[in-house]
């Protein structure tokens, strides 16, 4: 499988390079994979990253290496929608572990798992600097905040209507 | 109400916009700075103001710029700290949601007096949606002429761009920001040489706060003397708490660091009280890494005095019974909350973003969330304590960066001061799975528990 970036990533690749001087193009490693995870189905498969070492005329391994230690990009397949629910102290303290014990019982799957219908992946994650309308998540660029089980209900139900529609 | 310097005009309709900024007086302290002002002057007016590192360490920031090298025909850059990652921190994201060119114009400002012709905004990546809308601030300032090529005619030229992080505490330590700002991994790097000397690519940088930057603008409208003036002793001018845990009313606040720890908590016009009619036992006044307070030691310092929302008074009594102003993530803890649990989601917390390349701080965060998950679920013995206590003081200072003092100094905190809850945890294994230590001793001696 090969994967390349179209004319409007293109674009945007060029866009996000040309605010680091000349030579330093290596800097635009991490927006670049924000980029190629945006435009590969939300994860990063292999291909991927060797086509952003070619791009930004890096070794593979550089890439490699950062994909792996930052939390946001995803190294295995994910969902249509990621939850990535807050676990850390101010959230906990404010019940966030009914919310994910909640979505865990609707969604029918664990942390890290998607369901079968390949809609929802759940991920706990660490603070996402919402402390103050907790209980949250992210899903995508949104923060769903102030999460009870009504509104998880509610979120839930958006999203599979929205893939509905698009079926 | 207090002096309200950056929060002032938070509330105006349309104050996100360049248009309704501008009309509000936005823009006219980087006017003044760079047609009225040499760069020293402006240097010197932030060194007079006092003012403080906002992101957590309280460095003073005009001593921070003045150590800037300026090496023949070698760029220098300045980079602003928007990976907020703090656990009870979010009021930079307030500030860049909701007044974005309050941050560009002390970035054009500070970027003048550093001599810095492309600055970088390094925000966390889990803030996508401000970095949009900084995206577009930064478009309508530029296309007004404030930023750009020879900027008012001064023959200054200054672009500011935004890079998105991708999921990392540690880079908000300076030298790990900068190793993210340059592609890699955020390892943070061996000092010296200190960023100031060699940063970003090797070059001179300053690295501020988004805070520290954005309190650029008032301390140039109104000059660092009067600045000073705001607040008390080292303490000065006004400071962003943002409040969240078991209060009534969540939320970012700025205050005049001359208010008192009781008076944030139980006014109206901040905190509003504990929620659900509780009472309080904890709190960690500065974001997760500073040492928590029971409510005994929070109100009223070791010695009886009032403790107030400052840098001096946080600290009074240091780490025996103080704590810290820190990032001013203040997480308020009711009686119902149990200390073990907690500590235990902040050791969690740091193992998960040690960037594993000191091994006290790679193992010894890992042991940390390991033995505390063993008392919090009935398996821990006495001795887990010691143990405990033993890693923690093997982490603190034997570590590259901060990061291992900052996972320390919960847990050491916690055992200082609720050992008995430790204790009890451990004793009663059963009864600990369905019930809480509760307040105990550690009850607010001034809101006396009925």
């Amino acid at each position: 499988m090969s994967l390349e970036f179209n004319n409007e990533q293109m674009t945007e690749f060029k866009r996000l390079v040309a605010r680091y001087p000349e030579g330093k193009q290596k800097s635009a490693l991490l927006p670049v994979l924000h980029l190629a995870q945006d435009s590969f189905g939300g994860w990063l498969p292999t291909e991927a990253m060797d086509h952003v070492a070619v791009l930004l005329n890096i070794e593979p391994i550089e890439v490699y290496e950062v994909a792996t230690f930052y939390s946001m990009y995803n190294l295995k397949p994910v969902g249509k929608f990621v939850f990535e629910v807050c676990q850390t102290g101010p959230c906990m303290i404010s019940g966030s572990e009914n919310i994910i014990a909640y979505i865990q019982q609707q969604l029918a799957i664990k942390p890290g798992e998607t369901t079968k219908d390949g809609i929802f992946t759940l991920k706990l994650v660490e603070c996402l600097g919402a402390c103050g309308y907790a209980p949250m998540m992210q899903v995508g660029k949104i923060y769903r905040e102030h999460l009870t089980k009504e509104k998880v209900d509610a979120i839930i139900a958006e999203y599979r209507m929205q893939v509905a529609a698009q079926n | 109400m207090g002096v309200k310097l950056l929060l002032e005009k938070a509330n105006v309709p349309g104050i996100r916009t360049y248009d309704v900024y501008r009309r509000e007086g936005g823009y006219s302290a980087a006017e003044k700075a760079l047609k009225e002002m040499s760069i020293e002057a402006i240097v010197e007016e932030v060194k007079k103001s006092g003012l403080r590192g906002r992101g957590g360490a309280g460095f003073p920031a005009g001593m921070k710029w003045s150590f800037i090298a300026k090496p023949e025909g070698v760029p220098r850059h300045l980079v602003c700290n928007a990976d907020e990652s703090e656990p009870g921190t979010f009021k930079d994201r307030y500030l860049m949601e909701f007044l974005p060119h309050l941050l560009l114009e002390g970035l054009l400002i500070s970027s003048f007096a550093l001599g810095s012709n492309d600055t970088y905004i390094y925000i966390r990546g889990e803030y996508a949606w401000v970095a949009d809308i900084l995206e577009e601030a930064i478009q309508e300032a530029a296309k007004n002429g404030w930023l750009g090529k020879n900027i008012l005619g001064t023959g200054f030229d200054c672009m500011i761009h935004v890079h998105l992080g991708a999921g990392a505490y540690i880079c908000g330590e300076e030298t790990a920001l900068i190793e993210s700002l340059e592609g890699k991994r955020g390892n943070p790097r061996i000092k010296p040489p200190f960023p100031a000397i060699q940063g970003l690519w090797l070059r001179p940088t300053v690295v501020n706060n988004v805070e520290t930057l954005a309190a650029v603008v008032p301390i140039i409208k109104m000059g660092g003397d009067e600045y000073a003036k705001i607040g008390v002793g080292r303490s000065t001018g006004t400071k962003l708490i943002s409040a969240c845990g078991n209060i009534n009313k969540p939320g970012v606040y700025e205050i005049d660091m001359t208010i008192s720890v009781e008076d944030f908590i139980y006014s109206d016009e901040y905190c509003g009280g504990i929620a659900n009619g509780k009472k309080l036992k904890a709190c960690i006044p500065g974001g997760s890494s500073v040492p928590i307070l029971p409510a005994n030691l929070l109100l009223k310092t070791a010695k009886g005095e009032t403790r107030y929302m400052n840098y001096e008074s946080l600290s009074d009594g240091g780490f025996a019974t103080g704590s810290m102003m820190g990032s001013g993530g203040f997480i308020i803890l009711d009686e119902d909350q149990c200390i073990v649990k907690n500590t235990l989601t902040l050791a969690r917390f740091y193992r998960h973003e040690s960037c594993g390349q000191c091994s006290p701080c790679r193992e010894g965060t890992g042991w940390m969330e390991k033995i505390l998950q063993k008392i919090e679920s009935g398996k821990g013995e006495v001795s887990d304590i010691d143990l405990l206590w033993d890693i923690q003081r093997k982490i603190e200072g034997n570590t590259i960066c901060p990061l291992g003092d900052a996972a320390a100094w919960p847990v050491a905190a916690a055992i200082r001061h609720f050992r008995d809850e430790f204790e009890w945890h451990i004793n009663n294994r059963e009864l600990s799975q369905t019930s809480n230590f509760g307040l105990q001793h550690y009850a607010d001696p001034i809101h006396v528990p009925a």
